[in-house]
């Protein structure tokens, strides 16, 4: 059982995390600062629940998903899941070829990773429907393991790797189009 | 020693560090003996890595930190109450 007055010691440091994965949530920055929020508040009322010398990081990315899923989730359509549609095993690494390296001390690879935007990854991973992108927002990004997103969505363990084998594929395949987009990769690419 | 399919397979389970030591053994013996497999690892390993750096980096809002600062401080349910209730322990907040 944990003492209320050391919340914020204890939760402050989790803000910054707790604030990025709120705009990868809700695509939008007054919502996030009003999701964190209200996370943080939550989590303070019920830091009496929270046993001391578990994982704190874990159980206010729970609080904050499910904040996300009753609040904010329910006034966006949710998209269809057959909308991610079937792309195959490593889709973007088998294209990448056909990116021409500027700098020879890099592999074509490494160069591509390099020249994503930032913008660009946030848009791959926030265009996924929210049953892939939580997922993958919470084990790509925020680094818990299957468990651990299995315990804070709700699913079990089969359906979190399945669903994250299908939205990483679909995020492959976003980045893969906006390398095209920007003459990344492709035939007419000379530099 | 596994071949290409089957160590394929077990790309994200070995990325997400959710294999067993004997399993991920044996994708360490065939990565060592596979240029291709291999390669294809280090690109999926080095993804994920750009894809946690470049998707985690927002700035916290300093409004946000004010606010939850004021908050946390203070008087975080705005019931007038500060902190856990003051000197009165039984008082609950919600």
């Amino acid at each position: 059982m944990a003492d209320r007055s050391s919340f914020a010691d204890q939760a402050m440091e989790f803000t910054p995390q707790l604030f990025s994965a709120a705009l990868r949530m809700t695509r939008n920055r007054a919502d996030a600062e009003d999701l964190v929020q209200e996370a943080m508040l939550r989590g303070f009322r019920s830091f009496h629940t929270f046993t001391e010398g578990t994982n704190l990081r874990a159980w206010l990315f729970r609080i904050l998903t499910n904040v996300y899923i009753n609040s904010y989730r329910a006034k966006q359509r949710r998209p269809d899941e057959t909308d991610l549609g079937e792309v195959e095993d490593l889709y973007l690494y088998r294209r990448i070829g056909s990116f021409e390296t500027a700098a020879a001390s890099l592999s074509a690879e490494e160069q591509f990773l390099d020249l994503l935007t930032d913008d660009e990854v946030k848009a791959a991973l926030e265009d996924l429907p929210d049953n892939f992108r939580l997922p993958v927002l919470l084990a790509d990004v925020e680094g818990f393991a299957y468990r651990e997103i299995a315990d804070i969505l709700d699913i079990p363990v089969g359906t979190v790797m399945s669903r994250l084998h299908r939205g990483r594929k679909a995020m492959q395949r976003a980045l893969y189009s906006f390398a095209v987009d920007r003459g990344l990769v492709g035939a007419a690419s000379d530099n | 020693m596994a071949d290409c399919n089957e160590t394929l397979r077990e790309l994200e389970p070995f990325i997400d560090g959710e294999i067993s030591d004997e399993a991920r053994e044996h994708i360490h013996g065939h990565l060592g003996a596979c240029v291709d497999c291999q390669q294809a690892f280090e690109f999926h390993l080095e993804l994920r890595e750009a894809v946690r750096r470049k998707a985690s980096n927002d700035e916290l809002p300093a409004s946000l930190v004010a606010k939850l600062e004021v908050c946390l401080r203070d008087d975080f349910d705005g019931d007038g109450v500060v902190g856990s209730g003051g000197s009165d322990d039984s008082a609950s907040v919600r």
